[in-house]
């Protein structure tokens, strides 16, 4: 069960001719398909199309109805292959996942899926995660599209955008035989708005009845002489169909004046920020309605020669507001100017950044530049010569922390974590891989373990130039959501071919949690729809792991740290594989809060665990946090002159996870932590007994404060 | 540039269109898991009901795991026969209206971003603080200072309501997004009544009681923003002392209260703190130990310098007087007043139980510590012996204080008071102490400002175990490091720098990287 719960809003989904529908722009995504007839459906998840994969599977039950099959995919790689059924079957399939790191996964199959061409639509919704709040390489997956020529949208940030997309993206794909890549941007796919919805309609032919008459066309086949074949039919047949299709159904999108001596071409999905950014140099309304004409590309490739042509005529200047580096727009518009012997002068990256987001300041200096080249007429007088002097606002650089993401409260990685600073700490520093997942959050202070991360599934093979060992052991670590996507085979199986003498430490937190709790093969939770429950020792027993040691509950530091210690000094010669399990903080708080509450309010017995500091006993060194870096421990000033130096302090937000206590104790730092268990509705022997040891204690207390001489502070 | 080009129609320079003032642009930044989501679709489907075009967005993904997180949103009212109004999907710097800052040092990230401005921002901020890692894991004092954000916030933004949201909103059983929803209605700075708000949370469904009444002690915090008129915190020298006990130690307390009375007021504002805690760590008779060796120490004191080093003294000589020990923790655990307080911080009531189980992980090194100073000497010495001590008792032990057989052993330990004297601990303690003072006081009287700085360094001793080792080592290198520059006029500064050195890191690396730049000079 994914962190996110879309049930509620699903029901929006069977909205119909004449409805409006108001909502996110992933929920939309999803109606536009089921309104298109989409045939099945499915994808990998990862930021920011987690939630489409969230939505869709909270979805099955209605798209079953609609005999729309949903696939949670095992990899992207799985995912685009899965499109291989619109191959051959003139049925509507849609994929989706992040670009471009899962473009790069899924690009075996989308190259053979490009190569054969498609029948039915095959539709590859892209979240690409770049700019502001991405968590990976900067790249574009407009090069993916380029070299396996299939189609990419961009379409511009809004919602009856996105949905006229979707229905595009089908029509182009079916009229070029040809994949589409639907591209949304991290915040087109989180954007909030409306639009009016269309019933939903059933796929012509369903995957159901396609097994009953199934087809085969040996021309299809990515094997020469038919991949020559296919070659030349993306350029002489598929190729001019897309375009024919584009210019006459208008996919690309013109604003502002016919007549100007200058102009903009921008990718779909940056149309609002250059329409902001004339906006506020008082060159468009509210509405877009703009005095310098746009060009917005909604496909951005392939390019259309002759509309651009036709954009670029009679003009003096265009300028390309494209996002991301290489240029590609760019190249291939100048390209096309230079072929046709124009004189149009070509701006973009000389006046926009080369690379990073096109945020509203980047592109208001980019527009600005432009127009002052080339239209300064038009530039409001204050931005040529602004005189009112800027008040000089203090410099915050060196006082505002940074504050990267980190592991939650609770979380049972910490410990894995802190047990190996230990082992550190005791056997020196070792060669230590991470990979993809929340787990990567130990690279950063207080634990800064782990050094690289090469993908998905790959951090023991990212060790592999180790695997023959030497005096200190490689330690790599791997996910449960990478070890099912790529590590089984990539990683693990690679060990034990090789005969590696390295360690591997797999987080098995019962869901892919860093994409947000959705389900995989390891996890605990019982699925309807899924086969959930088989274990990762399993597998890895069954690759041929012969060292594997199954550690249940993480919290237990002395015990992780005894068997991390002696997965590098055992004498076993071959992989040595650690597979610690505990469920993910946040989703078990989730499952279990409201089960606690509704218990203590039917008067049964439960024990609420949360830890405290003795602010007496703690002396302020802070070695405990730098075991943990739990949210909920955090320092807390005293108003006592002794004191330099703030004390550990924990706050009502601790979930018990028992971390500070273990840490406490394996570390040996300090006795300043206790656990207080309060017992809701407990027993009536529990509370006798409890008042009868309270009265002994008090009375011992009494006696001894009777005897001495108690200084004690009053306000 | 001009008309000669022929289609000058649509160059003509236009006034830019009024309706586009008519937007709001609203920016939030919070840590992941402040809610700031459900504040964000509170505010969208408020401007939806009062006819406003609007549009959210959020970045998601791992930021929302305690990282800094941005939410924004652009309204404006609808117009009949109109399409919708473009909006951006980000804050641009310089353009933004309203900034909602979950927490003080996000407030800071925004004025840093340019989204805080003088000509247009308000600013909506609560002043509690979820410190970032980098500030907790700081041996040290890491924590960022909020005062340089407010006194920025002042100048940088167009108004500055401030106050704590956190605590109003905890105070009422909510999240802080409710309070600063509250904050956001109390503002003003939206055109819409304020029950529309309040029918905002009804209609979300959730939790919505406890919503409200966060709500309404944000807007009230909004209406009346923290001023000046918040008393400020009485210095703790002034504070008044309570004190209970035995008729006779009460007498020689009386005493030993008038002599901290008698020192130099600033002397007495620390020595009367450090007299308390060191009678609370053994007896009325170790307190007046305390007492003659400040007095010891001012004898030699100037008053032109302010008695500084006498000052510093009161405080450093307390704290290493009351060392941590097994006997104090032991004492400290078992006290009534823990008890009561630990009760009301876990709000456990009458009717329900509460079990506490401390962490207790005794060394080798504490028991030595705690036999009789010749015994526990020669047996710290004898590494068979230690091990043997290890083996014994060097293992981590949950103690279950509630229980009365744990609470024995532990009263049992707090009790030996009366022994602490005699062991090996107080003597290795003590004799610190002496040749810590001594090498101060060896400065005296030329070298005023060096003698301050030694005593100072007393605070890099903290800790238990391998930490209270570290911070010796540190110590004693931070020494080595003050006798290179004792001569120099700016040897004072020096030995400070060191301090703030040591203090920065666990390993001591910068320390090592300003012991260096001494060596390169001294």
């Amino acid at each position: 069960m994914a962190e996110r719960s879309f049930k509620a809003e699903v029901e929006h989904l069977r909205k119909g001719d004449g409805d409006v529908f108001t909502g996110e722009g992933i929920l939309a995504l999803t109606k536009a398909l089921l309104e298109n007839g989409v045939g099945y459906v499915g994808g990998y998840q990862g930021a920011p199309i987690s939630h489409l994969m969230d939505v869709l599977a909270d979805a099955e039950d209605l798209m079953a109805e609609l005999d729309v099959r949903f696939e949670a995919n095992a990899s992207e790689a799985a995912a685009a292959a899965m499109l291989a059924a619109s191959v051959h079957y003139p049925i509507r399939g849609a994929v989706t996942f992040k670009g471009s790191v899962g473009v790069n996964v899924a690009s075996d199959a989308l190259a053979n899926l490009a190569s054969s061409g498609v029948n039915g639509g095959a539709l590859v919704i892209v979240g690409e995660d770049y700019g502001e709040g991405s968590s990976i390489m900067q790249e574009r997956s407009h090069a993916f599209a380029m070299k396996s020529q299939f189609w990419l949208l961009d379409p511009r940030p809004n919602l009856p955008s996105i949905v006229k997309a979707v229905g595009d993206g089908f029509e182009l794909s079916e009229a070029s035989n040809t994949p589409v890549m639907l591209m949304v941007r991290i915040r087109s796919c989180h954007v909030t708005g409306s639009f009016p919805t269309r019933d939903n309609k059933r796929p012509t032919l369903s995957v159901r009845q396609a097994l009953s008459n199934p087809q085969k066309d040996f021309s299809r086949v990515v094997l020469p002489p038919m991949s020559y074949m296919h070659e030349q039919d993306k350029v002489k047949k598929r190729w001019p169909a897309a375009e024919k299709y584009i210019m006459e159904h208008g996919l690309n999108e013109r604003f502002g004046p016919e007549q100007s001596r200058i102009g903009i071409v921008c990718q779909g999905g940056m149309y609002n920020g250059v329409v902001r950014a004339l906006q506020r140099l008082g060159l468009a309304d509210i509405y877009g309605q703009t005095d310098i004409p746009i060009y917005c590309l909604n496909v951005t490739y392939p390019l259309v020669r002759d509309e651009f042509m036709s954009f670029a005529e009679g003009k003096e200047a265009v300028l390309v507001i494209e996002e991301g580096q290489p240029e590609f727009i760019e190249q291939q518009l100048g390209s096309m100017l230079y072929r046709a012997g124009s004189s149009v002068k070509l701006h973009g990256k000389d006046m926009l950044p080369l690379a990073g987001e096109y945020t509203g300041q980047v592109m208001l200096d980019g527009v600005t530049a432009f127009l002052k080249e080339h239209a300064a007429d038009m530039l409001p007088g204050a931005v040529l010569a602004p005189n009112e002097p800027k008040p000089e606002i203090p410099d915050l650089s060196s006082t505002v922390p940074i504050r990267p993401p980190g592991f939650c409260t609770g979380c049972p990685e910490r410990p894995i974590f802190a047990a190996m600073k230990l082992v550190q700490q005791e056997l020196g520093q070792h060669q230590i891989s991470g990979d993809i997942g929340c787990h990567l959050f130990a690279s950063l202070p207080p634990f800064e373990i782990g050094g690289q991360t090469m993908g998905y599934g790959l951090g023991p093979a990212s060790n592999a130039a180790f695997d023959g060992g030497g005096e200190k052991r490689a330690i790599s670590i791997l996910g449960d959501g990478g070890f099912w996507h790529n590590g089984l085979s990539s990683s693990i199986g690679n060990m034990v071919f090789n005969k590696s003498d390295s360690v591997a430490i797999i987080v098995d937190n019962y869901y892919s949690a860093a994409t947000g709790g959705q389900d995989i093969m390891s996890s605990r939770a019982k699925n309807d729809t899924k086969a959930t429950n088989n274990p990762i020792s399993k597998a890895l027993k069954g690759v041929g792991v012969e060292w594997v040691r199954q550690i249940d509950r993480t919290y237990d530091v002395p015990k992780m740290r005894e068997v991390i210690h002696e997965a590098l000094t055992t004498d076993y010669k071959g992989p040595k594989v650690i597979v610690a399990s505990s469920e993910c903080m946040l989703n078990r708080q989730r499952r279990e809060k409201p089960l606690k509450k509704k218990a203590i309010s039917e008067g049964r017995r439960v024990e609420a665990p949360r830890f405290g500091v003795d602010e007496d006993v703690c002396t302020g060194d802070h070695a405990c946090i730098r075991l943990s870096g739990c949210p909920s421990l955090s320092l807390k000033t005293l108003d006592d002159p002794l004191r330099d130096d703030p004390v550990a302090s924990i706050d009502q937000t601790c979930v018990g996870c028992g971390n500070c206590g273990e840490v406490a104790d394996a570390a040996v730092l300090c006795p300043s932590f206790y656990r207080a268990d309060v017992v809701h509705n407990p027993t009536g022997f529990e509370k006798w007994w409890a008042d009868k040891r309270k009265a002994v204690i008090g009375w011992l207390q009494a006696r001894r404060d009777a005897k001495r001489l108690d200084v004690t502070e009053v306000a | 540039m001009n008309a000669e080009t022929g289609i000058s129609g649509a160059m003509a320079q236009r006034t830019p269109d009024e309706r586009l003032a008519g937007i709001i642009k609203l920016a939030i930044m919070a840590v992941g898991g402040q809610g700031g989501g459900v504040l964000t679709s509170w505010i969208e489907s408020l401007a939806r009901s009062q006819g406003y075009a609007c549009q959210a967005t959020s970045v998601a993904g791992v930021a929302q795991r305690t990282g800094a997180t941005i939410y924004y949103i652009e309204m404006a009212p609808k117009e009949a026969g109109q399409p919708e109004p473009v909006f951006s999907l980000a804050p641009a710097s310089g353009d933004v209206d309203i900034l909602i800052a979950a927490e003080m040092m996000e407030a800071g990230r925004a004025i840093m971003r340019g989204f805080v401005t003088p000509d247009r921002t308000t600013l909506i901020a609560s002043t509690h603080r979820a410190l970032a890692v980098s500030e907790k894991m700081v041996p040290g004092d890491g924590i960022a200072n909020a005062e340089e954000v407010r006194a920025a916030a002042e100048i940088a933004a167009a108004r500055v309501i401030m106050a704590d949201m956190e605590q109003a909103a905890v105070q009422k059983g909510s999240v802080i997004s409710a309070s600063l929803f509250g904050a956001l209605a109390g503002s003003g700075t939206l055109p819409f009544e304020r029950a529309a708000f309040e029918d905002a949370i009804r209609a979300s469904g959730k939790g919505v009681e406890a919503s409200l009444r966060a709500f309404a002690a944000g807007y009230e915090a909004a209406q009346n923003p923290e001023g000046d008129s918040a008393p400020a915190p009485q210095p703790s020298g002034t504070k008044s002392v309570g004190v209970k006990g035995p008729k006779s130690a009460l007498k020689k307390w009386e005493n030993l209260v008038a002599r901290v009375n008698a020192l130099p007021a600033p002397v007495a504002e620390m020595a009367m703190p450090g007299l308390r805690k060191v009678v609370n760590f053994q007896d009325v008779e170790y307190g007046a130990a305390y007492l003659a060796k400040i007095e010891s120490i001012l004898a030699k004191d100037s008053a032109e310098k302010g008695h500084d080093l006498t000052r510093e003294a009161a405080k450093y000589v307390a704290n290493a007087m009351a060392y941590d020990d097994i006997i104090r923790v032991a004492d400290l655990k078992t006290r009534a007043r823990r008890f009561d307080r630990i009760r009301a911080e876990m709000g456990a009531g009458d009717d329900q139980v509460l079990q506490l189980t401390e962490f207790m992980h005794p060394r080798a090194e504490e028991i030595a510590g705690m036999l009789p100073a010749r015994m526990g000497a020669r047996i710290e010495a004898d590494a068979k012996w230690m091990a043997r001590l290890d083996r014994w008792f060097n293992k981590g032990r949950r103690m279950r204080t509630d229980s009365l057989r744990a609470f024995a052993m532990l009263y049992v330990l707090g009790g030996l008071k009366g022994w602490r004297l005699k062991t090996h601990r107080h003597t290795i303690e003590m004799a610190h102490l002496e040749s810590w003072l001594e090498t101060a006081l060896s400065h005296l009287p030329e070298r005023y400002g060096m003698a301050v700085e030694i005593i100072r360094c007393r605070r890099l001793i903290k800790g238990y175990s391998d930490t209270h080792a570290r911070g010796l080592s540190k110590f004693d290198r931070v020494l080595e490091g003050a006798a290179l520059v004792a001569s120099r006029d700016d040897g004072p500064d020096w030995v400070a720098r060191l301090r703030e050195a040591a203090l920065q890191d666990e390993d001591g690396k910068a320390l090592d990287g300003a012991l260096k730049t001494i060596r390169s000079f001294a």
